[in-house]
């Protein structure tokens, strides 16, 4: 049914749908109102049989996650940010073990400084966790890939986080397509754990595994993800075919066809790099877009195949790998191994600074005439970096470089933006 | 495409009004997108929402910076926050208050905009009347359904009616048409103005 519903909403109530029968949860920004909702849905019986669990910390949170997994329950969760890295431990516990627990990631920068805001540094510093990750563009992709995500989740015995920028979108109020109770139980069958602790039926899980297997374990968790860039496209389909929505899938072409230029990203920035895409080809500008939705497992053979025929490509994204640049740009470049195209990495969006239409096109007008650096960073404010750079450079107690720049920067809540 | 832009402070209900206009606009078939400008909330300091409303899916996620329509719900922030930033000689503003441009020292800065598109309702009046609380959020959408015609009074009273029951429902409607019929005088008041 159509809606006029917040993002974090909307995921809510399709959680639901997936009827998980543990949800565990510790607040934190942005992410919050996704499990305050599903709380009140167990609270008030809609999401029946369901636990609801308040832990105690992430750590806790994912945790209680891996115990309601093993005992063959569908366990949920959510975080962002600090809450991510504090349970960091247990995820990877939870994707070694092989255990198909679905967590919403609304994306948030990481501290220090602390900042609330947008961005994917949070999820790309877990991109090696052995969990798929998939991007959401809109909020009815981010409804849509938590259904494909138990789907995928438990077909694999595989967790999947679902990623969604904070705030953008999990606070955004915009028309989403909600399915049905019935849709979702025809299309997501009852959980058949592949592994299951059962006083009945004893079995123990989790071993310690020498150098005589280890490499082998690990091996098979690289090949399931080597599995699911199969089984995420044909999910996508069927789930095409029963909703009637292109959500999901390895990857997300836009205007491409002959395109000179493209421009590579993942989540939502890519609704306003499709308007400047629109913009620049009414202007006869030979541009596209390639969206990535699962950065992993990382879709190589799709990337190149969409990217090939290109003579540039910018890589925009929304995370720093402090001392080398792009995170996704690595990745991407070696899909790329052997072509010989322009790469430009371009970090935008830190910490919630905002991706304008205006930036965009001077950024890909800059990459079209190949005047960009190859690693350029959107709307870096140089003149506040030098100012610090001054003060350090002029005495050894120069102070906290955070506090130094805020003062530089001024009152802020004058602005708009 | 059309952009409104919603200055008040926390506590005032700004985040509330850009989704109140989002759903009085998706009850009458079109696209919405309503948010907020994120920022650690605090109850006073300035808030910032937007609302776009368009008749195609909305994909731009950079926040309204030249809006179509501003409406300003704390008139204090007139002379602390930019809040003109981006609003063009033909854009429509509502401002919640009891006193004119003029009295707001505004009347020299607006010289130049279309005087029908620029009304002062005195939205917190009107919600201390019906709800006895000074949260002007849903009597100023009534009163810009009046100024803009962009959503009817009925997609307004809708929208707060999902939104809220009871009492808060039925206070909020009401102040929601005090509003609209007050800005609906003073529109026919100016027109009559400026046919004399």
């Amino acid at each position: 049914m159509l809606r006029q519903i917040e993002g974090s909403r909307a995921v809510a109530e399709t959680v639901a749908l997936c009827r998980p029968e543990v949800i565990c949860a510790y607040p934190i920004s942005p992410q919050t109102h996704i499990v305050e909702a599903l709380s009140g849905l167990v609270k008030d019986g809609s999401l029946h049989p369901c636990e609801f669990v308040n832990v105690e910390s992430e750590f806790a949170a994912m945790s209680v996650a891996i115990g309601a997994s093993a005992t063959g329950a569908r366990a949920y969760t959510a975080t962002a940010s600090q809450g991510l890295l504090y349970m960091t431990e247990a995820i990877y516990n939870a994707s070694g073990l092989g255990l198909p627990i679905v967590m919403t990631v609304a994306n948030r920068a990481i501290g220090a400084p602390i900042n609330i805001w947008n961005d994917h540094s949070d999820a790309m510093s877990q991109r090696d966790c052995g969990w798929i990750q998939l991007y959401a563009r809109t909020n009815q992709e981010a409804a849509d890939l938590h259904v494909q995500a138990f789907r995928i989740a438990e077909e694999l015995s595989l967790p999947v986080m679902v990623c969604m920028d904070g705030f953008v979108l999990t606070h955004a109020v915009e028309r989403v397509d909600l399915p049905t109770q019935d849709q979702v139980d025809a299309f997501l069958p009852p959980y058949e754990p592949r592994q299951v602790l059962d006083p009945a039926d004893p079995v123990s899980i989790g071993a310690m595994v020498g150098p005589e297997a280890f490499t082998e374990v690990r091996y098979l968790a690289h090949e399931k993800q080597m599995q699911a860039l199969e089984l995420i496209p044909t999910v996508a389909a069927e789930f095409a075919q029963a909703f009637g929505r292109d959500s999901g899938g390895l990857v997300h072409p836009y205007r491409t066809e002959g395109a000179d230029t493209i421009v590579v990203a993942l989540g939502s920035v890519l609704g306003t790099i499709a308007d400047v895409v629109d913009e620049l080809r009414d202007e006869g500008v030979s541009i596209g877009a390639l969206g990535i939705t699962s950065f992993r497992p990382f879709p190589l053979d799709a990337v190149r195949a969409a990217l090939s025929g290109a003579k540039r490509v910018v890589v925009l994204e929304r995370a720093l790998a402090v001392g080398i640049g792009g995170i996704v740009s690595a990745n991407v470049r070696m899909a790329l191994s052997g072509l010989l195209l322009h790469g430009y990495t371009v970090i935008a969006g830190l910490g919630g600074r905002t991706i304008t239409k205006v930036s965009l096109r001077n950024l890909f007008a800059e990459a079209i005439a190949d005047a960009l650096e190859p690693l350029t960073f959107l709307d870096l404010d140089r003149s506040l970096v030098d100012r610090e750079l001054a003060r350090m450079a002029e005495r050894r107690r120069s102070g906290p470089t955070a506090e130094n720049m805020l003062r530089d920067v001024g009152p802020i809540a004058a602005r708009v933006r | 495409m059309f952009e409104v832009r919603i200055h008040g402070r926390g506590g005032q209900g700004v985040v509330t009004a850009a989704e109140l206009l989002s759903v009085a606009a998706f009850v009458e078939g079109r696209h919405a997108q309503a948010f907020p400008s994120f920022g650690s909330e605090r109850t006073g300091a300035p808030v910032v929402a937007f609302c776009r409303i368009d008749d195609r899916e909305i994909r731009t996620r950079e926040p309204v910076m030249r809006p179509d329509a501003l409406i300003v719900q704390d008139p204090t922030l007139l002379h602390q926050v930019s809040v003109f930033e981006g609003l063009s000689s033909d854009g429509y503003l509502l401002i919640n208050s009891g006193r004119d441009f003029a009295g707001l020292g505004l009347g020299e800065f607006l010289a130049g905009f279309r005087p029908e598109r620029l009304l002062v309702v005195p939205a917190s009046q009107f919600a201390m009347t019906r709800l006895r609380r000074p949260v002007p959020n849903a009597a100023l959408l009534g009163g810009f359904a009046a100024l803009s015609g962009l959503v009817s009074l009925d997609s307004v009273i809708a929208a707060i009616r999902q939104r809220f029951h009871g009492p808060v429902a039925d206070g909020n409607a009401a102040a929601a048409t005090d509003a609209f019929d007050f800005v609906r005088a003073e529109m026919r008041e100016l027109s009559d103005a400026a046919s004399d």
